[in-house]
């Protein structure tokens, strides 16, 4: 091992420098680490974000396509492909956040390591939750280029949808670290993913309109914030935007808010002594 | 050390890298660290010496604002934690105890991301990469995974991780834990090179001969607290005197010297296979027949903290 290299350090005088808090240097410090790990692994997220929605056109779609010409007054495929958008943007959100939070901070310690660099924790989770919805939002493609392979029509406000799934994907994301900082063990996720994540992206109007269901579970899905996301996708995607979205991305945005907050007040605790 | 830091030292206007003051952290019912005080001065290799559960750990990690004080007031390069904790993150590296590699990524990939980490410019993370991995010895490993790496090159590169961007304090939590002897030797002399430089370096270490070689100013921990602190051979002369008596013999020999030390008020410990009385030096003609040896840090720490030690 060769010698510590500095000539002086001691001698040079501490600049002192100024931080706060959010700094986007210490927010580029953590996702360049993403990035590292998205290179290497790129082939096979990108695969699975495009072979799912294709499975869910195909079997929704031309399953109930051969049945049903319309839903909710639109087009078999349009109505499942941006319903699919919805899903999609879920599952690579909610996922990582609840997998990779809980890997990098139990298994690898990799935040341990972090937060010893100076990184605060709300840089930290902010940095991870952005990354993720920024994935997401771009995922959240997928289903659309898909469905223009089954004869859906692109549409300029489709280049929204970007936008809505980053937004939709920083709260489920950030919802996903909150799961990981309050998850005992890996295997509670099972409980989350079963009794949270399957009802919520059935029942959300992805693939059936909720205005079919029972009083009780319409107003459970009105509360879900993937119904508001689907309802935005589709409006935004089949050209048909209105005053109501607006209120859709607000409760979006409220709720990324809430779960951004909350994941770094629980994961906070957790991380420091 | 440098001129500078030797001046500072000499004119003892320093202000002291490290300073606690009346620390408490208390995990549920379990006292980690009990009322520390404790001052590490600029430009010294200081060892904190405990055995495993003495709180050393807790109180690194509260160095890095990682666990936070219940009560107590820390400053870390003049810096006031937790409030200015970032800023003195900034100056300071720190090489675990536990590996928290990301064991995914490449030696060259896991430096980069801490040059950025640590807020060097675009223009000179490449040279410190290189230069991190020339410290740790992994310039031919430079792009294997971390996965694939020995033990000792995993340490290595903890070590040049943390030294990355060339701090002014450097903190080692257990740096040759686990180790075999010629990897433990490396990174004696890279610690070693730091203090010639004028890096502060707070150690923390359970082996003896660790604390013995490396550092200026020990400060021995038990229980949460400090118990005894000065240069290992004051603290040696002060604990266990100049000399100890090794009485080697079959147990009733051993009971009976055990007893004569008791009535004489001579402190004494069994150390493996004999009984060793402390400060031979001063016996009186009913000390029993035995081999006396210089005394060691290793006498003084059990006399301090009552605990033997690998």
């Amino acid at each position: 091992m060769s010698s510590y290299p500095v000539a002086t350090p001691s001698a040079a005088a501490p600049s002192p420098r100024r931080v706060g808090r959010l700094e986007p240097a210490a927010l580029a410090g953590v996702m360049s680490r993403d990035v590292v790990i998205f290179k290497r692994y790129w082939k096979a997220t990108t695969f699975s974000s495009v072979v799912q929605p294709t499975i869910y056109l195909l079997a929704f779609g031309l399953g109930f396509g051969t049945l049903l010409k319309q839903i909710d007054h639109v087009k078999t495929i349009e109505y499942i492909a941006t319903g699919t958008v919805a899903t999609a943007v879920l599952f690579s959100s909610a996922f990582p956040g609840m997998f990779n939070t809980f890997i990098r901070w139990q298994f690898q310690r990799t935040y341990d390591a972090m937060l010893a660099a100076p990184v605060d924790v709300e840089e930290l989770i902010t940095a991870e939750i952005l990354w993720i919805s920024l994935r997401a939002g771009v995922y959240g493609l997928a289903p659309l280029l898909v469905g223009m392979l089954f004869g859906l029509e692109p549409n300029p406000g489709m280049l929204l949808v970007p936008f809505i799934g980053f937004l939709t994907g920083f709260g489920f994301a950030a919802f996903g670290v909150l799961i990981a900082a309050v998850a005992k063990t890996i295997d509670n996720f099972n409980y989350v993913t079963s009794a949270v994540l399957t009802p919520m992206f059935l029942v959300a109007g992805t693939f059936f309109p909720i205005s079919s269901l029972p009083d009780g579970v319409r107003t459970v899905a009105q509360i879900n914030p993937l119904y508001h996301c689907v309802q935005l996708v589709r409006d935004a995607s089949l050209g048909g935007l209105q005053v109501a979205d607006l209120g859709h991305a607000a409760v979006l945005l409220a709720f990324a808010l809430l779960m951004w907050r909350l994941a770094i007040w629980q994961l906070g605790r957790r991380l420091i002594d | 050390m440098t001129e500078e830091a030797k001046n500072e030292l000499r004119a003892g206007a320093s202000a002291p890298a490290i300073s606690l003051q009346g620390v408490v952290k208390r995990y549920g019912s379990i006292v980690a660290v009990d009322g520390l005080d404790l001052e590490v001065a600029a430009g010294v290799c200081f060892g904190l010496l405990g055995p495993n559960g003495a709180g050393k750990s807790t109180t690194m990690r509260m160095l890095t604002a990682q666990a936070l004080a219940d009560t107590g007031e820390i400053t870390v390069l003049g810096y006031e934690l937790p409030r200015e904790s970032k800023q003195a993150r900034m100056e300071m590296g720190v090489v675990p105890q536990l590996d928290n590699l990301d064991v995914e990524l490449t030696c060259r990939q896991i430096l980069t991301v801490f040059a950025r980490l640590y807020r060097l410019p675009k223009g000179e993370r490449a040279a410190a990469v290189d230069r991190a991995l020339e410290l740790a010895n992994l310039l031919p490993r430079a792009d294997t995974i971390v996965r694939e790496l020995s033990g000792g090159m995993r340490r290595r590169l903890l070590v040049g991780r943390g030294l990355i961007h060339e701090p002014r304090l450097v903190l080692l939590d257990e740096p040759t834990v686990g180790l075999d002897p010629q990897v433990r030797q490396e990174l004696w002399s890279l610690i070693d090179s730091l203090r010639e430089r004028g890096v502060t370096v707070l150690m923390s270490t359970h082996y003896i001969e660790e604390a013995e070689r490396l550092a200026d100013v020990v400060a021995v921990m038990s229980q949460g607290k400090i118990v005894a602190q000065g240069t290992p051979a004051a603290l040696v002369r002060a604990h266990a005197g100049e000399q100890v008596l090794e009485v080697y013999g079959p147990p009733a020999r051993l009971a009976e010297a055990s007893a004569i030390a008791d009535r004489n008020g001579w402190g004494s410990r069994r150390s493996g296979p004999a009984l060793a009385i402390m400060r031979a030096e001063a016996l009186n003609g009913e000390a029993p027949d035995g081999v006396r040896r210089p005394a060691n840090l290793e006498d003084a720490f059990v006399a301090l903290t009552g605990e033997e030690i690998e």
